[in-house]
């Protein structure tokens, strides 16, 4: 198979604009004869549902939730960056772009990057006019903070709820679709497969949550949204019912899946405090602007920590990264926790913590003006764990929040089986091997108002609107009959484990063997524990009830399935990629100070795997990422 | 800690409900309350019955999706989200009682789930600024003071969950309305369809089958995110402009 991804020609500023003239054009009147599927409702999905019906086109939206408004975008804290220059401190959409790209450890598209930076810009003005209330100076004008590893002030944000102002943002975009009639909105329904004839995406199929039906929708083209898949390791930032099934069902379907195993652990999370933990809440990192990292010299110190003396503590980012200091990217300041903490020098009642202190700040700037900037998060923490951050230093340890790869797309989105796309986290395109803070958002709303209305046009002019099947069409009845086989399979097992406890023991597998640092023993290791694991799961999982009920098991168990295999692939993906890149970093390949050590030579390509069936070896296709602008360097924040 | 719960079991929209007691045992204070059902859920899978379904979803405290009535006050004893609703905040051999959000216009959709789209349909009918992408002015063309963006974000940090409407003995929706109204009717951008867009909301309130509000403050007193009674003030003196001198509706 031969990826192409579609990349313009000409200079990286102008390929954006000469490719929108290029692309063909749906007369607005036809527009109302073709019909869109949207998976998902986050920030991608409402933005793009809302814009494609405000051009016309017929869109049938779909979420899990029992509304749209709760798609897990809606929890992103810190901010969302735009390339506006605003605070006159250097930034340029080509600054942007750089840094994203370098972010990224030079493993995303020059090309996909620059435009990104492009129309980052469009985004703050289009949610601004929304009414997004995003934080403002005194005159008046909007306000931004240098965010994660910038070095600029390029994020703007709403307190710590940004994610939650755009994605109501966007949510109030769609139903006013909805009300308009132009989005038909479907929610407590999960999408269980896809339908593909001839080569292209037809339809889905789904299933109501509530009454257990399941359902076909034929349309000509189908926009997987759905989000990222850091649910594999069980404990993780995402929301509890955040799953990869569409976009692994897709693949199995044909849609290759690039860099899986590029994943994202975020070094400021609160601490796991037993077995009984169900998910990990995020501290934004917006926090390391002001607290200080840190733990004790000395291995095995268990004094509390206003007892241990100013000498003998370690701010080790401070201390190891001079210039970057506690803003070092996330990759670098999750690896570093877990170091002091594999040295025994982690604090709290598992080790398995650092402190994030915040007593300087107050010293310097007073308690109200940091309330003012960080009031709401020091509240949680302390709702969460019962210690007030004013007093004493927060304890912070790495967790998954975020997915950088994802289905593999071209420039236009589109994925690997014609009139399917896939947006925001659910591709892999813009972020590489790890993503900058407050670029989840930005990709998300990027792909949604001003990517997709575009490149989706340009597909739908070229099949024309007669180019769709009916739900009655055998395709829709073999896909069909595969989702109601494999329910009815689950529900026959009648095992004695529950759905929780494999999803637990391959959450274990791969933290362990596939997390913050992995080696190729290890992983060789992990991929028979997986099998093993899955092959269990199909005959001693228990799921009660039945199909034609609301069955919160039930719904559990298909995506449980769908991570014991994508968990298989991550690792595959892992282990061929011999080198130590962003946030995926193999021990073997690292730096003599430990620092990761990347591999241009054999390595600067996106891996795309394609599904070979069941317990198949999964094939690995190369798409070279090609550097016309940027010069490739190690990442440096010493 | 052990703990007896009485929970409200109901198989589905048309069968009858009652409540259910069961015993958990060895709770640590630091689970949060949904993970102590995540436990009995567990349990109840391996002994062959139904587990008890409920929403939830971030389980941070943000998404607003879940919604349980416990002790008599929604999202239990603390102000804010059942899914932060640590088991710290109750004592060993403790009798709590859970049931779902308790209003007409939220049918219980099973057990502890109910129904909440009727607040989807109120935003629908208004709960937004007509602008199609890529119409926006510059971000910054438009100043607006500290204050009133301030105010307008604290409005808008209704997470849309639901527990005024239960806290309400009238199972009023009108902090939920308010929220809404009060956050765009502050804003530049919101003056064009404020009339318009309180009337829209406030029709389509009613007709959800939500009840009228007289002012108790159950509401406030609840909301996990603290959102202001004032909300409610605004909304009737934008009601009463908008029916004083608009022409639609």
């Amino acid at each position: 198979m031969k990826l192409d991804a579609k990349i313009p020609e000409g200079p990286l500023a102008e390929k954006w604009n000469k490719h929108k003239f290029n692309l063909k054009l749906v007369n607005p009147a036809n527009k109302r004869k073709y019909e869109v599927i949207v998976v998902g409702t986050g920030l991608a999905g409402a933005s793009a549902a809302a814009s494609l019906a405000e051009l016309g086109y017929n869109v049938k939206a779909f979420c899990f939730q029992d509304s749209p408004r709760r798609a897990h975008s809606i929890a992103a804290q810190g901010g969302i960056n735009a390339a506006k220059n605003y605070q006159n401190d250097g930034d340029s959409v080509y600054r942007l772009f750089y840094d994203t790209i370098k972010g990224g450890d030079y493993r995303a598209r020059e090309a996909n990057v620059y435009r990104l930076a492009e129309v980052s810009v469009n985004i703050i003005d289009q949610c601004v006019a929304q009414g997004v209330p995003f934080a403002r100076e005194y005159g008046g004008l909007l306000a931004n903070r240098s965010f994660g590893g910038a070095q600029v002030s390029r994020t703007f944000y709403a307190r710590g709820q940004t994610g939650q102002q755009l994605l109501l943002g966007a949510y109030s975009a769609m139903s006013r679709q909805i009300a308009a009639g132009k989005v038909k909105m479907y929610p407590r329904t999960e999408m269980l497969d896809l339908v593909v004839h001839d080569g292209k995406a037809r339809g889905i199929i789904t299933r109501n949550l509530i009454t257990g039906k399941i359902e076909r929708h034929s349309a000509h083209a189908v926009l997987l949204c759905t989000g990222g898949y850091g649910n594999v390791f069980f404990l993780s930032t995402n929301a509890m019912g955040s799953n990869a099934t569409a976009a692994w069902r897709a693949h199995k379907k044909g849609a290759l899946f690039g860099n899986p195993c590029f994943t994202q652990i975020h070094p400021t999370c609160i601490p796991v405090t037993g077995d009984h933990q169900s998910k990990l809440t995020l501290m934004s990192e917006s926090l390391r602007n002001d607290g200080r990292v840190w733990v004790p010299k000395q291995a095995g110190d268990t004094r509390p920590p206003y007892e241990i003396p100013e000498d003998e503590r370690d701010y080790f980012l401070e201390r190891k990264y001079p210039s970057f200091g506690n803003l070092v990217p996330r990759d670098v300041a999750s690896r570093n926790a877990k170091y002091v903490c594999d040295e025994g020098r982690g604090v709290g009642a598992s080790k398995l913590a650092v402190y994030l202190d915040f007593a300087d700040a107050i010293k310097r700037e007073g308690e109200a003006t940091i309330r003012a900037k960080y009031g709401n998060l020091f509240d949680m923490y302390e709702k969460i764990t019962g210690e007030n951050p004013y007093k004493t230093p927060m304890r912070i340890y790495p967790a998954v929040h975020y997915t950088m790869g994802g289905l593999w797309v071209d420039y236009n989105l589109m994925t690997t089986i014609p009139g399917l796309y896939a947006l925001g986290e659910a591709n892999f395109s813009d972020h590489g091997a790890n993503r900058l803070g407050a670029s989840a958002l930005m990709q998300g709303l990027a792909d949604g108002y001003f990517i997709i209305p575009y490149t989706l046009g340009d597909y739908l002019a070229n099949i024309g609107w007669n180019d769709k099947i009916s739900t009655d069409h055998p395709a829709f009845t073999e896909a069909e009959q595969a989702v109601k086989h494999q329910i009815s399979t689950l529900l026959s097992i009648n095992g004695k484990k529950t759905v929780d406890q494999f999803h637990k023991e391959l959450g274990k597998i791969m933290w362990d063997y596939c997390g913050m640092s992995r080696n190729a023993e290890g992983l060789k290791g992990a991929k028979q524990k997986i099998r093993e694991l899955r092959e269990e799961y199909w005959q001693n999982v228990r799921v009660g009830g039945s199909n034609e009920e609301l069955n919160i098991t039930l719904e559990k168990a298909t995506r449980v399935a769908d991570f014991l295999e994508l968990s298989e692939l991550m690792v595959d993906d892992a282990l061929h990629r011999e080198e130590s890149c962003g946030g995926h970093f193999r021990e073997e390949y690292q730096t003599p100070d430990g620092e990761a050590l990347r591999n241009d030579e054999k390595f600067a390509y996106v891996a795309a795997w394609e599904y070979k069936g069941p317990n198949e070896q999964a094939v690995v296709h190369k798409e070279d990422l090609i550097f016309e602008n940027v010069k490739l360097t190690q990442r440096s924040y010493k | 800690m052990n703990l007896t719960l009485k929970v409200w079991r109901q198989k589905n929209a048309n069968s009858k409900g009652e409540l259910k007691t069961y015993h958990v045992k060895d709770i640590s204070p630091d689970m949060s309350f949904l993970e102590m059902f995540d436990v009995l859920n567990e349990e109840l899978l391996l002994k062959g019955e139904d587990p008890i379904a409920f929403d939830h979803d971030c389980r941070e405290g943000i998404c607003g999706m879940c919604s349980m009535y416990i002790n008599g006050h929604p999202h239990g004893p603390e102000q804010t989200t059942t899914c932060q609703l640590h088991m710290r905040s109750f004592k060993d051999g403790d009798t709590i009682v859970v049931e779902p959000w308790r209003a007409k216009a939220f049918p219980v959709v099973k057990d502890l789930v109910v129904d909440r789209s009727a607040f989807d349909r109120i935003i629908q009918a208004g709960g937004y600024i007509s602008v199609n992408t890529g119409n926006a002015p510059d971000a910054n063309e438009i100043p607006i003071s500290k204050e009133v963006a301030d105010a307008a974000f604290n409005a808008a940090t209704c997470i849309g969950c639901g527990a005024c409407v239960a806290a309400c003995k009238n199972a009023s929706a009108m902090l939920f309305v308010s929220a809404k109204v009060a956050q765009l009717s502050m804003l530049p951008q919101g003056q064009i369809e404020r009339k318009r867009r309180v009337e829209q909301m406030v029709a389509k309130m009613d007709e959800e089958g939500f009840g009228a509000c007289t002012n108790t403050g159950a509401c406030a007193a609840e909301c996990p995110k603290e959102i202001s009674l004032a909300n409610i003030a605004i909304l009737n003196r934008e009601y009463l402009i908008a029916k004083a001198t608009s022409e639609y509706v």
